[in-house]
């Protein structure tokens, strides 16, 4: 068996406790005495739901639930980007929307994660990358599975790999994933 | 503009959790060791100080909106003027040139720079999560918002397109920490082997737990004045030490928020846009970047920071500053992680792209009379991170580039011992220095070179 580890984890929460030690009388030398004291802690809950909009970028979250991957294009440059951006970086206009779904893509950078934000933790260990399409001037940020994050290795930079969509979809990004194209 | 000079500065502790003071009371404690430092009472420098900059990243973890007021009533300045900035990592860096201009541009004679975070409020990984909201929320949070994730799939690109290694990467965390050793100030202050940088938890690949720096609580101060300001304050008492430090460059630069939006430019648009003078002016140097390009490399990618090279060639070109690896005594940068200490050597121009890997091991960033337990092939030739850096002195965000600052100002004044207590991190005749301040995955930097005014 495993070593246990020195130190345990700290965690929030604990008694509730109702009322603290404080000086009896508040005499001059009891009063100094406070200067002497450790510090009063207490939990503070801050929950809050938002109502995100994604606005100009909507109809991408719907090409993922309808299997579709898309991307933006300037129509008079052709400057496309992997990533929904509502006007081109260069030449201001509004860009239109292309369909990449079957374009070839490669892995361009990407790692394992053992640790994370909260809200991730209980993924560990996943693959972040940033994936390449042919024709495609910008990356797209995805989340890599049918890896062994053991075998993680510089020779997966360049893999070409394929998009797959959730059955179920959830209307966030991940709703797309890659796996190796094999 | 005017001449800015600054001309003292002071830090708190940093350390995990500074529970025994509010917010407030920690950019005091600093504000406090900034004025003793030049024998300026309280009530002096309130009358003196004509406004303030106040610098903090988070309103996330204080759960305090307008905390700069709070400062600003706590340090006794209000009504004066003052207002907060912020720019990600790069806020203190940010708030150090907001005080500049105040000063240059005649609006203040008299300005006081501080900033803080206080990170202990939340537990590590909720603050993880606070910080990768400074991500597109849309695109990049939900896929996995880490920030060690963004940094670890750039260096991962630097490793494939340059042949950078982990081992490279480590010589930054040894050489840090162990410069911090000599540092009272700092958070961690242990003498690392490359081999326990390499055996630590792996937390992003290739980065492990001890080549990212550490969440903080902590405050730093930097007081600027114009030559009517020094005036005034030495009227009133003030021991200003000779000579004094002038501020003789400033430069920002950004880039797009997502990784992925970012250019990969060829060579022709690189070499007119991006490249330092003295790489323009090199046939040698053009060539290497002929064959990288020839190779495919493209610019910036995801593997270099175009804010770091576009503030530090503003910088440069207002300093006068050529050749940056021999005309910097040493340089402050923003080490977040062991990857970006060397992606920056690159944007700064100490090397070329595609060398930081092995000027990392090569012996020229570290300090000369230090044993670091390393085989060093060459002599010191620039001290980068002399203090020990973000990645061993802690990182209390809008607090870490004035930090920065406030150590500069010491080395050039040759007062590390003072302040110290120990003359180890001492850069002998230290002329003039660099500061960097970077923002998450280079979105905003900030280079200020400061100088010893002979």
């Amino acid at each position: 068996m495993a070593k246990l580890p020195s130190k345990r984890p700290e965690t929030l929460g604990g008694y509730i406790v109702h009322g603290i030690p404080f000086p009896v009388e508040t005499d001059p030398e009891a009063l100094a005495f406070l200067k002497r004291l450790a510090p009063i802690q207490i939990e503070q809950e801050y929950k809050i739901t938002y109502l995100h909009s994604y606005a100009q970028d909507s109809p991408w979250f719907a090409g993922l639930t309808n299997k579709h991957l898309l991307a933006n294009r300037d129509p008079k440059t052709g400057y496309t980007y992997a990533t929904p951006r509502g006007h081109d970086m260069y030449t201001g206009q509004e860009t239109e929307w292309i369909d990449i779904t079957d374009r070839p893509a490669k892995v361009h950078t990407f790692t394992v994660c053992y640790f994370g934000s909260e809200e991730f933790l209980p993924e560990t260990p996943f693959v972040l990358a940033l994936v390449e399409f042919e024709g495609v001037n910008t990356l797209l940020l995805t989340r890599l599975m049918g890896v062994d994050p053991a075998e993680a290795s510089l020779d997966w930079v360049g893999m070409e790999v394929k998009p797959r969509f959730l059955r179920n979809s959830k209307l966030k990004p991940t709703d797309v994933y890659f796996v190796p194209a094999e | 503009m005017r001449p800015v000079y600054v001309v003292s500065g002071g830090v708190s502790k940093f350390a995990k959790a500074r529970p025994d003071k509010n917010f407030q009371a920690i950019i005091k404690e600093a504000y406090d060791y900034l004025l003793d430092d030049i024998g300026l009472d309280f009530e002096t420098a309130t009358r003196l100080i004509d406004g303030s900059v106040a610098s903090y990243f988070s309103d996330h973890f204080s759960r305090q909106l307008m905390a700069g007021i709070m400062a600003q009533d706590y340090l006794g300045l209000v009504p004066k003027p003052s207002h907060r900035v912020e720019g990600g990592g790069a806020t203190g860096g940010l708030c150090f040139q907001e005080a500049w201009k105040s000063v240059a541009s005649g609006h203040m004679d008299v300005c006081l720079a501080y900033g803080f975070e206080t990170m202990s409020h939340v537990e590590t990984w909720k603050g993880n999560e606070f910080i990768a909201l400074a991500s597109d929320v849309s695109f990049d949070y939900p896929v996995g918002g880490f920030y060690s994730g963004y940094y670890a799939m750039m260096v991962t690109r630097h490793m494939k397109e340059f042949g950078t290694t982990p081992e490279q990467l480590a010589h930054v965390s040894v050489k840090n920490h162990i410069n911090a050793y000599h540092n009272p100030y700092a958070q961690k202050r242990n003498r690392y082997t490359i081999e326990d940088i390499r055996n630590a938890p792996m937390v992003a690949w290739p980065l492990t737990r001890l080549d990212i720096c550490v969440m903080s609580d902590g405050a730093a101060a930097t007081l600027l004045v114009s030559e009517e300001g020094l005036r005034k304050l030495e009227a009133a008492g003030a021991q200003i030490p000779r000579p004094l430090v002038k501020i003789t460059g400033i430069g920002r630069g950004t880039d797009a928020m997502r990784m992925s939006d970012r250019p990969h430019v060829d060579y022709d648009y690189f070499m007119e846009n991006y490249a330092t003078q003295q790489e323009k002016d090199s046939d040698e140097t053009r060539a290497y970047y002929k064959k990288l390009w020839e190779h495919g490399t493209r610019y910036p990618g995801v593997h270099s920071f175009r804010a770091g090279r576009t503030a530090g060639n503003m910088a440069y070109k207002m300093a006068g500053v050529y050749d940056p690896l021999h005309e910097l005594d040493f340089v402050e940068l923003h080490d977040a992680y062991t990857s970006s200490e060397i992606q920056t050597y690159e944007d700064m121009g100490l090397c070329r792209y595609g060398e930081g890997g092995p000027f990392a091991a090569s012996g020229k960033a570290f300090l000369p009379n230090i044993d670091y337990g390393l085989d060093l092939p060459e002599k010191s030739e620039c001290a980068v991170n002399p203090s020990g850096g973000l990645i061993a002195c802690g990182h209390p965000v809008g607090a870490t580039g004035l930090m920065q600052a406030v150590f500069a100002t010491w080395q050039l004044q040759g007062s590390i011992k003072k302040h110290f207590g120990d003359d180890a991190l001492q850069v002998k005749d230290a002329k003039r220095g660099a500061i960097h301040s970077h923002a998450g995955t280079g979105t905003y930097v900030t280079v200020s070179i400061l100088e010893r005014e002979e």
